[in-house]
């Protein structure tokens, strides 16, 4: 009886399964009894709420792409047809829409929670990694699925970004001819952008596999950035966890339902409503705003290689995040240079994304540079000089320490640990 | 399982705060949640499914109309409704007798003539061309097709034959042919739908 699994489960259905092929207690270890650090604070939510907003943008556009037409001739009023004809069609489209939108908003602060504890670090480079590779996926899902409906700024959107890669030498017109299937944008480009689109939803959901994989061995950072030392200093998953989620849960489908009721349109460019026109370039062309920091930088160098270089740069740098900083200390509670840095760099990275919204002109030109700069100096210099020259505050001795307020160990009552964690 | 992952590493939460477990309240909660989920799974999934149906355009493309002037005695036309076949068939004087004639118990889903026509237009019947076994389309309308031993329709797929009042007189179809809402506009045209 070699490899058959002894089950814990009672109930005969589930036990009899779970012989055979143990995913019930693969579920009830990992996402059930999973020992997790018991001081996450409500930034820790954002994992959990990507992978709800993956599912819900699966779902919306499998429904979506039961009505919609991947023909030039058709894709703009077949999207008509879905607001209009299509029952819930508006629906369907505007949490599509606005959820896009959500899920960037939520992964922006998942990264940022992970740049804040120093997540990334040893030994988490793995799951970092993974993670910027998520981004780069979402973002070329995103950048898909905008063409989609063939509006004006579908058509544009999709004609300068192809063209970012005539940029390199020799190879660029090559590759934006194969990239288009022809010499503009046209059919082909769009039948295999719905193609890619469809397929490229379901790559994330594996690498999400592969991320979780990677949580799972290394298990999760937390606020104070230090490492688990006794089950004293964890809780399990579920309810723990399962229900501090939930909570995340309905303030983020919340806002995310004000979005789509009330403003379904107020991320959105007005010049989508008009057809795709290949004569005639909309006078303002601006990408969807989670791409606005990137297209500053692209903009901010005054030279057509070295601008897409630099846009590429700005995300190749993350996958070298956990080389850069050469800090031991990863919580920035605890580094008090680091701390206040990192504002600096969100705040660079806000104001690129002013740039980008607005026209290449006057002050803007110059900020956009000035962010530029610091966004790369950021990681090139600040962080790898820092780890040298700060000096860190005392870590505490372990997690259960300072919650308990000098208490040490000792039995821990269920309930007590609830209230002081909050505190960021 | 929640109770027992908890217990295994923290004791029981209720005891923690000293508080006695009230089984009843956690029932009740638990009842709440569920049905709560229930329902809140239900809202999210009808829109999904309800965008499976029909959609307006569809629902609004669904009359047709016919113009039975170039429809000869004794022959039958096929026009689309609905993205199905319709026959359309002008019956000879025999043909309407044969079909009034037959005795109701000799019928396999018993149907009086005059119910399957519109008064005084017993020359015109109209049929959804659907076999009613598996789907197929019978065969018939032309006088030189193979209307089967009742003279009506004969479906190709698995040997069905109807009478000229569609009504299934043979083989493995279990129900007459199916009679689509219409109505007659002038003496020589109809309404499908």
């Amino acid at each position: 009886m070699a490899g058959l699994h002894k089950s814990d489960f009672q109930n005969p259905v589930i036990n009899w399964i779970d012989t055979r092929m143990p995913i019930f207690t693969m579920m009830q270890k990992e996402y059930g009894s999973f020992p997790t650090p018991k001081n996450f604070n409500y930034l820790w939510n954002f994992g959990a709420l990507a992978m709800v907003n993956l599912m819900i943008m699966i779902i919306t556009g499998i429904f979506l792409a039961m009505n919609y037409q991947p023909n030039t001739m058709l894709a703009f009023d077949s999207i008509q047809h879905i607001m209009r004809d299509v029952n819930y069609g508006w629906l369907l489209r505007y949490v599509h829409q606005n959820g896009a939108s959500m899920f960037f908003i939520v992964v922006f602060v998942h990264i940022f929670r992970g740049m804040y504890y120093g997540s990334y670090k040893y030994p988490r480079e793995l799951l970092w990694i993974l993670g910027v590779a998520l981004l780069l996926l979402m973002m070329a899902t995103a950048f898909m699925g905008y063409v989609l409906p063939w509006g004006q700024m579908s058509y544009w959107g999709a004609t300068v970004i192809t063209n970012l890669f005539s940029a390199f030498p020799i190879v660029g017109e090559p590759i934006v001819t194969w990239l288009w299937g022809g010499f503009s944008v046209d059919q082909p480009t769009l039948n295999r952008f719905f193609s890619l689109h469809y397929l490229l939803p379901f790559v994330i959901v594996g690498v999400t596999f592969l991320h979780v994989v990677a949580l799972h061995i290394t298990g999760s950072n937390n606020p104070l950035g230090i490492d688990v030392k006794t089950p004293q200093d964890t809780l399990p998953f579920h309810p723990y966890y399962t229900a501090k989620d939930s909570v995340g849960l309905c303030v983020y489908l919340l806002v995310f339902a004000c979005l789509v009721f009330f403003a379904p349109n107020l991320l959105g460019d007005p010049n989508n409503f008009i057809p795709a026109n290949p004569l005639q370039t909309p006078a303002d062309i601006v990408p969807e705003w989670y791409f606005l920091p990137f297209y500053a930088i692209l903009r901010s160098v005054p030279n057509k290689l070295g601008g897409v270089c630099m846009m590429f740069g700005s995300i190749a740098v993350l996958f070298i995040l956990p080389w850069l900083d050469t800090s031991k200390v990863r919580s920035a509670r605890f580094r008090p240079i680091y701390r206040k840095l990192i504002w600096v760099w969100v705040l660079a990275v806000v104001a690129l994304g002013i740039c980008g919204a607005n026209k290449p002109e006057g002050i803007y030109v110059v900020v956009g540079r000035v962010a530029t700069a610091y966004y790369f100096l950021h990681f090139l210099v600040i962080l790898p000089l820092l780890g040298f020259l700060e000096r860190p505050l005392p870590l505490p001795e372990s997690i259960s320490r300072p919650v308990l307020g000098g208490a040490g160990g000792g039995p821990l009552p269920g309930g007590a640990a609830a209230k002081p964690m909050e505190k960021i | 399982m929640a109770d027992t992952a908890a217990t295994a590493v923290q004791g029981t939460p209720g005891a923690a705060h000293g508080l006695p477990e009230d089984p009843s309240k956690r029932d009740f909660l638990k009842l709440v949640a569920g049905a709560g989920a229930i329902v809140g799974a239900g809202a999210i999934a009808w829109p999904l499914i309800d965008s499976m149906n029909p959609s307006k355009d569809v629902l609004a493309a669904s009359s047709t109309e016919v113009e039975l002037t170039p429809i000869v005695e004794g022959m039958g036309i096929t026009v689309m409704w609905r993205g199905k076949p319709i026959f359309v068939r002008h019956r000879t004087p025999k043909e309407i007798k044969e079909a009034e004639d037959v005795p109701l118990a000799q019928l396999t889903d018993p149907m009086a003539d005059s119910a399957r026509v519109k008064p005084n237009h017993a020359q015109w019947i109209v049929l959804i061309g659907i076999c009613t076994h598996l789907g197929c389309i019978p065969v018939g309308n032309k006088p030189t097709d193979n209307r089967g031993e009742w003279g009506g329709w004969f479906c190709p797929c698995h040997g069905s034959q109807y009478d000229t009042s569609g009504r299934v007189r043979h083989g493995p179809a279990p129900l007459n042919l199916a009679l689509p809402p219409y109505a007659f506009m002038t003496d020589t045209k109809i309404k499908i739908g």
